[in-house]
């Protein structure tokens, strides 16, 4: 066990390096990309220009900017006045040392950026995660035991619209049924808030940071709880019809244990392949919840430093979010080999 | 009594003749599957009305770029049925060529990836070895990446590209973009396809035959995958329809004034409390859109069942 887990961590480290170049050569070398902003920017004498080319490290070949990129440049002596002739020592510390360079936008570290913005995308999703496995796991599980009841057949149709409805446009529906329409009666204000944490100004409480995450996670969990929901159910059907449940039921066990305790046990395996899988999209849908409830996540920094062209920030996002998902998956695929023993590990 | 007997033969021969019906052919057993599956049909007619409705856009009375200040952020009536935009515009008419748009670009990603998947595909499935594993490994990463944000970057780093065929972010650049991201599912589809059945005996014959790998892959062992490509390929249109209007929503998809599904509901947001019909509208196209195409996938899933057609054949 301990050798698997020691091999599924070895080969991450190449999938994240692919990735990692993939995603440095996409900005170095599409067009748009950082040098477009140098080589349009006004009008600038070719000299200057050669100048700013050789003090941001530009004149280096592809390859070698990758490793600067990588493990920094402080080892190294570089051009700092742009005069041609190398002076002194450089001040990167590269990605793998947690130096991601500097927010065009606001001059901050990217990682100070990151850091600011993580916790409040991972509260969000936790919330949204944790509240969808809550409805959609009792709905997959009735759904299957009661096939084709007038239950299954509404969760069902249920189901396709929720994997059907863009989660934008539901998003701008819940605000405009319960915050512009809707009020609250004892008080006349709008049901729910339009976006936000917390309210602003107000000491921190359990209940108001409820009422706030209520409309978000609503929108963020609709088509996963669609999707999980029926995944859940044929995984279900697909156990009930095995022997050894026949067995339990012939061997006049308590249907409820031979549901819950053989059944579901079984059946909830591949989801936690599934949500893997799933794992990415799940990420990057935060962007969109985030966006329009104003919630300050990772999401809408990287919204933001898309919309103002703010490479550092969202190589940065890329990099660590492909990490997060790289690990989800590793700790996915350790957790089935764990609980399914008829994996094996070579 | 020897001429009796042969008559009597010769009765039931033509009995049997004519009680004989000839094999049904796949097409009619798929369509008579297809039908029985109510959400199918209804999606297949919902689909049908939309996309028509879509391809005589040109009929409407108005014109979908030009504005018409007096006449702005009216509400629904009967001449404007879903009302009009910020600059008067009708809105029916823009959403119906934002249809256009919308649903080329869904069809286009289709074609994109099958154009690529099938190939990668085949080859991972057939070859096996290193060829597959190192495809495969392209493949899994793609698939780990966080779709919704890569596509943001590229369309961020295109827009600014001084190539001819990317300029102002245009219909074909992001059908390009998303289906760049999409092909891998194709791919390991294709993929599982191959691997099932180039273990098979007739495969085997075929390449004793003398057969060649090209002839083999496309003639005996791809059209297996027919079945699950179509459900593949019907799904992926929905799929690549709800990038587009996420994308465009965001503003880095389809730009104005060209409509599209997701542009039209861009600036919805800040209007939301007065002018709610603006959001409403063109979410609902798109919902339907979608809804519609899924049931279709789910039909032709349960009607391409080769397991299911033999039932079928046996009832």
């Amino acid at each position: 066990m301990s050798q698997y887990i020691v091999r599924r961590l070895l080969q991450a480290v190449p999938m994240l390096l692919i990735l990692s170049m993939m995603f440095f050569f996409i900005i170095e070398k599409a067009p748009g990309g950082p040098m477009v902003a140098l080589s349009r920017a006004k009008r600038i004498d070719p000299e200057v220009r050669e100048a700013m080319r050789r003090q941001f490290g530009l004149d280096q070949p592809l390859p070698m900017r990758y490793v600067i990129w990588l493990f920094g440049n402080d080892w190294m002596t570089v051009d700092t006045d742009g005069d041609g002739l190398t002076d002194s020592y450089g001040t990167r510390k590269g990605i793998l040392r947690g130096d991601f360079g500097y927010s065009i936008r606001t001059k901050k570290p990217v990682l100070v950026e990151i850091g600011d913005r993580l916790g409040n995308t991972i509260y969000l999703m936790t919330a949204t995660l944790l509240v969808t496995g809550i409805v959609a796991i009792p709905i997959g599980i009735l759904s299957a035991i009661r096939q084709y009841s007038a239950f299954d057949i509404t969760a069902t149709t249920l189901s396709f619209m929720g994997q059907a409805i863009p989660e934008f446009w539901l998003g701008l529906i819940l605000i405009l049924i319960f915050y512009a329409t809707l009020e609250n009666p004892f008080t006349g204000e709008p049901l729910f808030p339009p976006g936000g944490m917390h309210t602003i100004g107000e000491p921190f409480s359990i209940a108001d940071r409820i009422h706030h995450l209520i409309l978000p996670v609503t929108m963020g969990m609709v088509g996963w709880v669609a999707w999980y929901s029926r995944f859940l159910r044929s995984s279900m059907l697909e156990v009930i019809n095995q022997d050894y449940i026949r067995t339990a039921r012939a061997k006049g066990q308590n249907e409820r244990i031979v549901l819950y305790r053989h059944a579901l046990k079984n059946a909830l395996i591949p989801l936690i392949t599934m949500f893997a899988l799933d794992f990415p999209y799940i990420f990057a849908g935060s962007l969109v919840v985030e966006l329009i409830f104003s919630w300050p996540g990772m999401g809408r920094l990287y919204y933001s430093a898309a919309t103002s062209r703010d490479f550092p920030v969202l190589l940065g996002i890329l990099i660590i979010g492909a990490g997060i998902i790289i690990i989800s998956n590793l700790l996915a695929d350790i957790g089935y080999a764990f609980l399914d023993p008829r994996v094996r590990y070579d | 009594m020897t001429e009796i007997t042969s008559l009597d033969s010769t009765q039931a021969a033509i009995e049997s003749a004519a009680a004989y019906r000839p094999p049904e052919s796949m097409t009619s057993l798929v369509w008579r599957r297809f039908r029985r599956h109510p959400g199918a049909i209804a999606g297949a007619i919902i689909l049908s009305i939309i996309v028509i409705s879509v391809i005589l856009a040109p009929l409407s009375p108005y014109d979908p770029l030009k504005s018409d200040i007096k006449n702005r952020f009216q509400p629904p009536s009967i001449e404007h049925p879903m009302g009009t935009d910020g600059l008067g515009r009708d809105l029916l008419t823009r959403v119906l060529y934002g249809g256009r748009i919308s649903i080329f670009v869904g069809l286009m990603v289709m074609a994109i990836t099958l154009v690529i998947g099938i190939p990668i595909g085949s080859i991972a499935g057939f070859f096996g070895g290193w060829v597959d594993n190192i495809l495969m490994r392209i493949i899994d990463a793609a698939l780990s990446l966080p779709t919704l944000l890569v596509l943001i970057l590229l369309s961020a780093l295109l827009r600014e590209s001084d190539l001819p065929f990317v300029e102002n972010n245009n219909v074909m650049t992001i059908a390009f973009v998303i289906g760049i991201l999409a092909w891998p599912t194709v791919a390991r589809l294709v993929r599982a396809v191959f691997l099932v059945f180039r273990e098979m005996e007739y495969v085997t014959a075929s390449h004793a035959l003398g057969a060649s790998d090209f002839k083999i892959m496309t003639g005996d062992i791809l059209p297996n995958g027919f079945g699950p490509i179509i459900v593949e390929a019907t799904l992926e249109v929905g799929y690549a329809i709800m990038e587009e209007s996420t994308l465009s929503f965001l503003g880095f998809g389809i730009m104005p004034p060209t409509p599209s599904w997701g542009n039209l509901l861009s600036n919805a947001q800040e209007h939301l409390s007065q002018y709610p019909w603006l959001a409403i509208f063109p979410g609902l196209m798109i919902f339907f859109t979608i809804i519609s195409i899924n049931y279709i996938g789910d039909g032709l899933r349960d009607a391409l069942d080769p397991y299911k057609v033999i039932s079928t054949l046996e009832e």
